[in-house]
């Protein structure tokens, strides 16, 4: 289901019509549940005998290619515990608290001198290219121990991977080939031990035998692609929302207040949730949702889209309101699978929000709403482009 | 009242830390929750109140005698 073009910022139309916890026929012909409202989509994500194992039989995969590619290739978020709990333990204390604020400095930083190549490049930028996509896929190479000076390569190869519409034979490519490259950056820093995250999974982990390489390049791909593609969305789309909230915009310009630029994060989480597809999983047992019987092996969709405009949730919640209290959002899922790097992805955009329209006051958009292209074919919604002048 | 985690159950995702950081802390090796104050004082319980509803985990419980 796509958006509406006329009110792109909305999940489908067709979503609300559909009951909170129904059926619907998918790519494969499948009929998996579908769940919209908040409360049954937190029930089953915190529930354990709902599987995120995409070799299960009955998973509703997105599309054909996402489910030839999960044959092979299979990052921890797609394991059940107790697999997944040991592979993402490895990886938490990355995304403590404490860690993520001590890198508030660099990555403010980073998007101070982005924003002054801006400002002194012509005008119209596309804001997406210039700054949107370079914040995160900067830090999250510093993070990782990646090669900026690749981010060609692998933002193309992350590009394929996340459109539902990319044919088998080049998804499959795109995985293998940042694979190898992966591959290759570990078997580097087994030879050369660097302190970055790869690096200590590899001094740490690796040379105990804690995990394979395998494991290692798969959590590696995992990390880099959803450490850019994400934020950078966040930060292309959340703009482009603000421009067309004024009022909101302006607010959020003029404070000083750090706690009002991190509930604005929150809020735009919720409104935008660019995690559009749905969160999917499949029932290992038989399991009452909201009074429907899920049965055992039958597949369940979350629209978390939904999820997140649900007024017994959030009242009123068709309405941006940067005051909201909203952090109960399900933008990063919920349960034992939600996202691990949230901390890192709330102080990005807390400092991207409070920064960029701080320092560019008039900015605004170079074309008409209707011109904008919007990511309706991707795992992650978002713009393609934006076109920004001040 | 009275607060009761789960470190079993925890997954360190510092929820509980960026709403209630004068109860909850994380463990520096693994990120695992630390409970500091196993009877918050008045002013803290509205945030340890979201923090056991925003824990992905279901690792913080509440008990409100
Ligand atoms: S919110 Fe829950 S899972 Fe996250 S650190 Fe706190 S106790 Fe652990």
């Amino acid at each position: 289901m796509s958006r509406a073009a006329d009110s792109p910022f909305d999940p489908p139309p067709d979503l609300r019509d559909v009951e909170p916890v129904g059926r619907v026929r998918i790519w494969s012909g499948e009929t998996p549940w579908l769940v919209t409202s908040y409360d049954a989509q937190r029930d089953v994500l915190a529930d354990q005998r709902f599987s995120a194992d995409t070799q299960r039989t009955g998973f509703p995969h997105q599309s054909a290619s996402t489910a030839e590619r999960r044959r092979d290739f299979r990052p921890f978020i797609v394991m059940d515990d107790p697999e997944h709990a040991r592979l993402r333990k490895m990886l938490t204390r990355n995304f403590m608290i404490k860690r993520i604020d001590a890198l508030r400095p660099r990555v403010q930083q980073i998007v101070d001198e982005l924003i002054d190549a801006l400002l002194a490049g012509p005008k119209p930028a596309d804001l997406v290219r210039a700054f949107a996509l370079p914040v995160p896929s900067l830090v999250i190479c510093e993070l990782l121990g990646v090669p900026y000076a690749d981010h060609d390569f692998f933002q193309a190869c992350s590009r394929r991977l996340i459109s539902r519409d990319t044919p088998v034979d080049e998804a499959l490519a795109a995985s293998n080939e940042l694979r190898s490259y992966l591959r290759d950056l570990v078997l580097d820093k087994q030879r050369s031990p660097t302190d970055d995250m790869l690096g200590r999974l590899v001094a740490d982990q690796l040379a105990a035998g804690a995990v394979t390489v395998d494991e290692v390049v798969s959590m590696g791909v995992l990390m880099l692609i959803a450490g850019h593609e994400t934020t950078a969305n966040m930060i292309g789309l959340g703009t482009l929302a603000l421009l067309h909230h004024p009022d909101q915009l302006a607010e959020l310009r003029d404070t000083r207040d750090p706690a009002l630029v991190a509930n604005a994060v929150e809020e735009l989480l919720r409104y935008l949730t660019i995690v559009h597809s749905g969160r999917r999983r499949v029932a290992t047992e038989d399991v009452e949702v909201d009074g429907r019987l899920v049965r055992a092996g039958e597949g369940i969709i979350l629209a978390n889209d939904a999820g997140n405009r649900d007024a017994e949730a959030f009242p009123e919640p068709d309405r941006l309101d940067i005051h909201r209290q909203a952090r109960h959002h399900i933008a990063f899922g919920y349960g034992v699978h939600q996202c691990l790097g949230q901390p890192l992805a709330r102080m990005e955009l807390q400092i991207v929000y409070g920064t960029l329209y701080r320092r560019i006051p008039t900015l605004r958009s170079a074309v008409p709403l209707a011109e904008i292209e919007f990511k309706h074919d991707m795992i992650v919604y978002g713009v393609h482009a934006l076109p920004v002048t001040w | 009242m009275k607060v009761v985690v789960d470190q079993d159950k925890c997954i360190g995702s510092g929820q509980c830390v960026l709403v209630a950081p004068e109860v909850f802390d994380q463990r520096d090796d693994d990120a695992i929750v630390v409970l500091l104050q196993e009877h918050p004082a008045a002013a803290h319980e509205d945030g340890v109140r979201q923090a056991a509803r925003l824990c992905p985990a279901l690792a913080i419980e509440l008990d409100e005698q």
